[in-house]
């Protein structure tokens, strides 16, 4: 499944019932069988199709494996180095880099914004709240089509910019226009997600403190900028790191919106490894991609992991 | 007019300004599925001059959209029952039971998490191919009959029913296998909802996996139909917005009859495709 992250809760599992000598723990036979059979399915499936893999992938990346012989050739590190000398490559990183940093900015803005407006009784809520989730429950593949249209030559955005006597552009025939609007798009998917997040998290808030501001005569935008938005940094955290992997994984709405190109313009890594791999067949190079883009993603992680947590934001 | 009345009128212009812009899009698919394709390119209008329902079967005639629906269907509800029943069994061990390797064993499965897709699915793709899966249900389906996240997501919940519950019905002298079937199941219809919704979501739009391992195009699902589509059918958007919104439907339904348990899954879990 998709990428997903919990606050695990503090619940913790129950006592068994017998005491526990500090030596060696006893076990109740019921339990440790009934386990054994409730986890047996789902530890197998997940165990051939989600951590073997990850070994196989370490290993299939150290060589040259074309995906079909039954020879592996062993290449050591010979992907990684040829990885940095891929002009390919570092199109590659800087469109996700710019893709990844345009969607974290915009994610955050726009979630903040739409779930400050609606954090407060006000009429139709549900209905605003179920309009703005549309385009997330919509696939990205139905997505990407339907802004292929509307942002057509003839389409819908250049016919309203015609209103105002503007030419419009040819969007998708430009790379940096194409990487704005694909942008745009992967912003315009998840807005309903990031605002409900957002909205989650300031329904939590604790009302005294803004009380309290109010007494000492704070004004609206001295509580959002010293009270609302440092409180919800750990919600901010959460929702820098779920757009990071969103672009860094992202594949199927470029597939389908502009299929990387126009001329490496929107050439995410995950087309740039999914061309790599299972169009030329180049399967250890294709994994060597997907291990870097891994490391990448772990890399920002931890770092902003770092930052936000020595402020004291973490939760 | 008060400060406060004004306030809310401008939120709500704000809002709805933003509610446009979302739904613009879905709007557009509709009216242009209805239009000629001669309209399609002048947008003069919003509404079709005439409508043109027989898109719809045109646009269903001209690929197989129903083996499409059939294959999404087929694989979607395979998906939704396997997690279920292997997360909710798997779930309930971490909640409840006391196991050796417990401690080592969930964590584990955390970690395995936050893995991308991108790195599990070369070697995934040739397990599937080995077994000789291309172009089966059993490509699609089995791999993923079980997910950490659906095993988190139900443990989350589990742990919140009180352990008295089942400390009395052991005592009448239930199994603790029984009292997973007979207390905790019927007390988790919320949470097993706002999986099967997930669930079901994921295995209808998802893109990757099912382009990896269907080739044949009686085996490919609806979004990798309708991506085939754009290939073939490009210029003629009514058409592919025929294609498109039917495609969309079983989710948009979905979600409508489910929104509660699906944005309060959201709101307590934080999750996204």
């Amino acid at each position: 499944m998709a990428q997903a992250q919990l606050v695990i809760r503090s619940g913790e599992t129950p006592p068994s019932g017998s005491p526990r000598s500090p030596r060696r723990r006893r076990y109740d036979r019921e339990q440790v069988i009934t386990a054994a059979v409730f986890l047996a399915p789902a530890l197998v499936v997940l165990a051939v199709f989600v951590f073997y893999p990850i070994l196989a992938a370490g290993q299939i990346s150290l060589t040259s494996w074309n995906g079909f012989d039954p020879v592996q050739p062993f290449v050591g590190l010979g992907n990684y180095q040829r990885l940095a000398q891929d002009p390919e490559f570092w199109n590659s990183l800087a469109v996700t880099v710019g893709y990844a940093l345009g969607v974290c900015v915009l994610s955050v803005v726009s979630g903040l914004a739409i779930a400050l407006l609606l954090d407060a009784p006000l009429r139709g809520l549900g209905i605003y709240r179920s309009i703005y989730f549309l385009p997330v429950v919509t696939s990205s593949v139905a997505a990407a089509i339907v802004w292929r249209y509307l942002l057509d030559p003839s389409g819908l955005v250049n016919s309203v910019l015609a209103q105002f006597g503007i030419a419009g552009p040819d969007w998708l025939q430009d790379r940096y226009l194409a990487l704005g609007a694909l942008t745009l798009l992967t912003v315009w998917k998840n807005i309903g997600f990031n605002a409900v997040l957002y909205l989650t998290a300031l329904q939590a808030l604790p009302h005294s403190i803004y009380e309290a501001a109010g007494l000492d005569g704070a004004s609206g935008w001295q509580k959002l900028r010293h009270l609302t938005i440092p409180l919800l940094s750990p919600m901010t955290f959460f929702v820098v790191v779920q757009a990071l992997i969103t672009s860094f994984q992202a594949f199927d709405l470029v597939y389908v919106f502009t299929e990387g190109g126009p001329r490496g313009g929107t050439d995410v890594l995950g087309m740039f490894m999914y061309r790599t791999a299972f169009r030329l067949g180049d399967f250890g190079y294709g994994t060597a991609i997907a291990f870097v883009t891994l490391a990448l993603v772990l890399g920002v992680t931890l770092v902003q992991w770092r930052v936000t947590g020595s402020d004291g934001t973490e939760r | 007019m008060t400060r406060a009345q004004a306030g809310r009128l401008v939120r709500h212009a704000i809002l709805i300004l933003g509610s446009v812009v979302v739904v613009v899009p879905f709007l557009w698919m509709f009216t242009t599925s209805l239009q000629t394709r001669a309209e399609t390119y002048t947008n003069s209008s919003i509404l079709p001059t005439s409508w043109h329902w027989e898109n719809y079967l045109r646009a269903w005639q001209s690929a197989p959209f129903a083996q499409y629906y059939v294959n999404s269907l087929v694989m979607a509800v395979g998906i939704v029952a396997g997690h279920l029943v292997f997360d909710a069994l798997a779930a309930y061990a971490f909640a409840r039971l006391d196991f050796p390797g417990k401690n080592v064993l969930f964590p584990v499965l955390l970690a395995g998490l936050m893995v991308p897709t991108f790195v599990t699915v070369i070697p995934a793709y040739t397990i599937v191919a080995n077994l000789g899966w291309i172009d089966t249900y059993a490509a699609l389906i089995v791999p993923r009959l079980a997910d950490v996240f659906g095993i988190l997501l139900l443990r989350q919940y589990f742990v919140t029913i009180p352990v008295e519950l089942e400390e009395a019905a052991r005592i009448d002298g239930c199994s603790r296998a029984g009292t997973f079937f007979r207390v905790i199941v019927p007390l988790s219809s919320p949470a097993f909802a706002t999986l099967g919704i997930f669930s079901f979501l994921f295995a209808w739009n998802d893109f990757l996996w099912p382009l990896l391992v269907t080739n044949n195009d009686d085996m490919r699902t609806i979004q990798l139909g309708l991506s085939s589509f754009v290939g073939r059918y490009g210029t003629s958007w009514n058409y592919l917005m025929a294609g498109t919104l039917t495609a969309t439907i079983p989710s948009i339904v979905v979600f409508l009859f489910f929104q509660r348990a699906l944005v309060r899954g959201i709101a307590s879990t934080g999750l996204k495709d």
